[in-house]
């Protein structure tokens, strides 16, 4: 038997404007409101309508045995709401088909379980509520942003009780085990462990259209050959990735839509074969063992560690600095200036900060509103004085009353 | 191989980044086994021995033409000339007689001297290298360090060294430009077909010439620093300008600018103009030493040219690690990836950014660390191998 379980994530950031020195003390517009509006629209467009429409369909013209689950940010939707509520209204008819499961994360896509555990609780049922109101779904499982994951969180986030958690199955934490079962974090009992198939997640999210790579074309009847394959090595495949991969990162003309409407027939072909969400794989799988991780892991480049977002002075000053006004910026119970302070959160803002990748160039210019991560710095830096300036007058004014 | 190269200036006695690519250049292909004739116009008042102490000895023989111009000359020397004369035309004419002897002169060395390869470096050299090229039927690589273009600004074009440009990129067998930047003005302004032109970008020389040390300057104050000709290409006034800025909202602050020109009255002028005068330092022309200890005391460099083919002076500054604020109409704009980018127009940027540097220590540090490591991969070897691969290509060739 092996279980397919796809999780995708759906997650726009709130870029910043070019925020520049002479605009302290002056100017409290601090996101790129039209880039971020043509971004959101394009995106929408070419990935989510279109992919949204494919997995109704599928789900529909296997009665039900397909089966998805997302997780989308605060951050997002918000963006959907005001600038595409089709896509809102298409991804509520897909909840409501019962085969698609909604997953909790950070309302603002951020790092802050490794700041303040009590700013990430604060945001995590931020994004419980949010997708409560609009999908009428109560997520059971958590995601951490971009998978960062470690025993602290899994602990945390089952007393805030959560029953699954998603992470990377990283080959230093693995060691000789094998990605496809269902794990326990080290030392705890309730919660349990869906630890991501990167090989077979990235064929898809990177490879697809790769000229160069041994196995292109990628065709489903491929892929789903090496689903089955699985069969007597494993029970459950958890394929991540972002949603984004269908229609953006991974082009129409590519053939990935064509890709997508034909894998889960010729997955199901194989009759041990079938989909599950993340509750399900839950329910239907025992743990196989207990799983130590000590240090922080994500999904993110080859290391699979912090280093995207905290890998240099520069991101690792602008993280703190944003996280140490937490006390200010609360105590003014000012509702503005708290959402403002958790959009400047967003992990993206110091992703685009990250050298690492500098030299050589490739996924982080992709992804980068940027010319460079200095240029994403000086921006950042000069958002947070403006605002800290914001934040103490606000706070002298408390004072004063 | 046995290259007969023409230059115009070659260090200690050089003005600007020409002579010091030439020299880092010719050191690095006699290190490779190319036996070097230098023909070089020079002053009678330097001697074999000055040329000796930079010379490393062996593959390197320098073939001097005596000229009553001084080869190296700052735009200032130059200002005073054509004061002593009547007019401005006829010191041109007389600058333009003196590029013709020139001329004669090599072609009557070009006779003496066996060689494989004729290698030209700028406007000057390229009629001598035309003749070279006529009485030993060798090939002739053009190697443009700046046009007519940039040297002007793109204002005020001189016909003359246009068509002398022009005349000598068409009858050459292989270009070598500086940038890719330098290339498409090439193949736009002279009309060059982009397969003959090679793009080989500049290098640096790394051999230590001081250490750090104690800055009086530096005591109260953070040092911004321009370094490079007081002329319109250079974009000097933009400098100002952004010192002007800054210093609105940063006082502890010292903009020095390193280098003589034409335009240092209109900028002492304008400093003074803008109420700046006591925080904007003229040091005038530095010797090779103290270039280093500029780079050294400065905590930021900026170079706002107008237009600049490569931009040695930016790979100077990250190699005493300084960061730097470069021109985005700059050939070494195209190859560092860790240093700041500004159009050179945009004052409130340059001053953004520099306010940015003197504020936030991670910036600096990150920019002074990561700048420092991208810097090593510019070393001359690699413009060297690159030349070799031109000659060798042009000798198969027949």
């Amino acid at each position: 038997m092996v279980s397919v379980c796809f999780y995708f994530q759906v997650h726009q950031p709130l870029r910043l404007r070019r925020y520049s020195v002479f605009e302290i003390g002056h100017n409290n517009n601090y996101f790129d409101e039209n880039k971020n509006e043509a971004i959101i629209r394009k995106v929408a467009h070419k990935s989510y309508l279109p992919t949204n429409k494919i997995i109704l369909d599928l789900i529909s013209n296997t009665d039900g045995k397909f089966k998805v689950a997302y997780s989308m940010t605060g951050i997002v939707l918000e963006q959907l709401e005001k600038y595409a509520p089709e896509v809102i209204d298409s991804f509520k008819k897909l909840v409501e088909t019962g085969c698609v499961e909604m997953l909790d994360e950070t309302y603002h896509h951020t790092l802050s379980f490794l700041y303040s555990k009590e700013e990430f609780k604060e945001q995590v049922e931020m994004h419980n509520k949010k997708i409560r109101q609009l999908f009428n779904f109560k997520p059971k499982v958590f995601r951490n942003t971009e998978l960062v994951y470690n025993n602290d969180i899994a602990g945390f986030v089952e007393k805030m009780g959560y029953n699954g958690i998603l992470a990377e199955g990283a080959d230093h934490i693995l060691g000789w085990r094998s990605p496809n079962f269902l794990y326990r974090p080290n030392g705890l009992n309730k919660i349990k462990l869906l630890l991501k198939n990167y090989r077979l997640s990235d064929d898809i999210a990177f490879r697809f259209s790769e000229k160069g790579w041994q196995e292109h074309p990628l065709t489903a009847t491929k892929y789903a050959s090496w689903i089955s394959k699985i069969n007597g090595n494993g029970n459950l495949v958890n394929l991540f990735m972002d949603y984004e991969t269908f229609g953006e990162h991974q082009w129409e003309d590519k053939g990935i839509f064509e890709f997508l409407k034909h894998l889960p027939f010729e997955i199901l072909k194989h009759e041990d074969n079938d989909f599950v969400t993340p509750s399900e794989a839950i329910k239907k799988y025992q743990t196989v063992a207990e799983l130590d991780f000590p240090h922080y892991v994500s999904w993110a480049d080859v290391e699979r560690d912090l280093s995207a977002w905290l890998g240099n002075k520069m991101q690792q000053e602008a993280l703190r600095d944003i996280y140490v006004l937490e006390q200010s910026v609360k105590s003014s119970r000012n509702p503005t200036m708290i959402e403002e302070w958790r959009k400047l959160q967003t992990s993206d803002h110091f992703y685009y900060m990250c050298t690492k990748w500098f030299n050589d160039g490739d996924v982080h210019k992709y992804f980068n509103p940027y010319d460079s991560p200095y240029e994403a710095f000086i921006a950042y830096m000069n958002i947070l004085n403006d605002f800290r300036i914001k934040a103490s007058s606000l706070s002298a004014v408390r004072l004063v009353e | 191989m046995k290259v007969l190269m023409f230059g115009w200036e070659f260090p200690p006695f050089s003005s600007g980044g020409l002579g010091t690519a030439c020299y880092g250049l010719t050191k690095s292909l006699s290190k490779k086994g190319i036996e070097i004739t230098f023909v070089l116009p020079y002053s009678a008042e330097i001697s074999d021995a000055d040329f000796l102490k930079i010379i490393p000895a062996g593959n390197i023989k320098i073939r001097k033409i005596t000229s009553v111009l001084q080869p190296y000359m700052s735009s200032q020397d130059y200002k005073n000339i054509v004061r002593k004369k009547s007019s401005p035309k006829i010191y041109g004419s007389s600058l333009f007689d003196e590029v013709y002897r020139y001329t004669l002169a090599a072609e009557k060395i070009a006779e003496e001297e066996e060689f494989d390869i004729i290698h030209c470096h700028d406007w000057m050299t390229f009629g001598a290298g035309i003749r070279a090229k006529q009485k030993k039927h060798k090939p002739l690589v053009l190697h443009v360090h700046a046009t007519e273009h940039d040297r002007t600004g793109g204002h005020k074009v001189n016909q003359y060294v246009y068509d002398m440009e022009r005349h000598g990129m068409h009858n050459s067998d292989k270009i070598i430009a500086v940038s890719n930047m330098t290339k498409n003005k090439i193949v736009e302004n002279y009309g060059i077909n982009p397969e003959k032109i090679s793009v080989v970008h500049n290098a640096v020389d790394f051999s230590q010439h001081c250490f750090d040390e104690n800055f009086e300057i530096k005591k109260n104050d953070k040092v911004v620093l321009f370094l490079g000709r007081i002329t319109l290409q250079k974009g000097p006034d933009y400098f100002v300008y952004s010192a002007k800025k800054v210093l609105e909202q940063e006082k502890n602050v010292k903009f020095v600018i390193a280098g003589s020109g034409d335009m240092e009255p209109f900028i002492i002028e304008k400093a003074a103009e803008l109420g700046i005068s006591d925080r904007v330092l003229f040091a005038g022309f530095l010797n090779q030493d103290d270039v280093e200890r500029a780079y050294k005391m400065a905590d930021i460099y900026v170079m706002p040219s107008v237009s600049e083919p490569f931009g040695i002076t930016t790979l100077e500054a990250l190699k005493n690690k300084t960061p730097a604020i470069v021109s985005k109409q700059s050939g070494v704009s195209e190859v560092i990836r860790h240093c700041l980018k500004v159009d050179f127009w945009d004052v409130d940027e340059i001053s953004n950014k520099i306010i940015a540097l003197l504020r936030y220590k991670p910036l600096h540090e990150t920019l002074k660390e990561n700048g420092y490591f991208e810097v090593k991969k510019f070393n001359w070897d690699v413009p060297a191998e690159k030349c070799m691969q031109v000659y060798n290509e042009l000798i198969s060739k027949g």
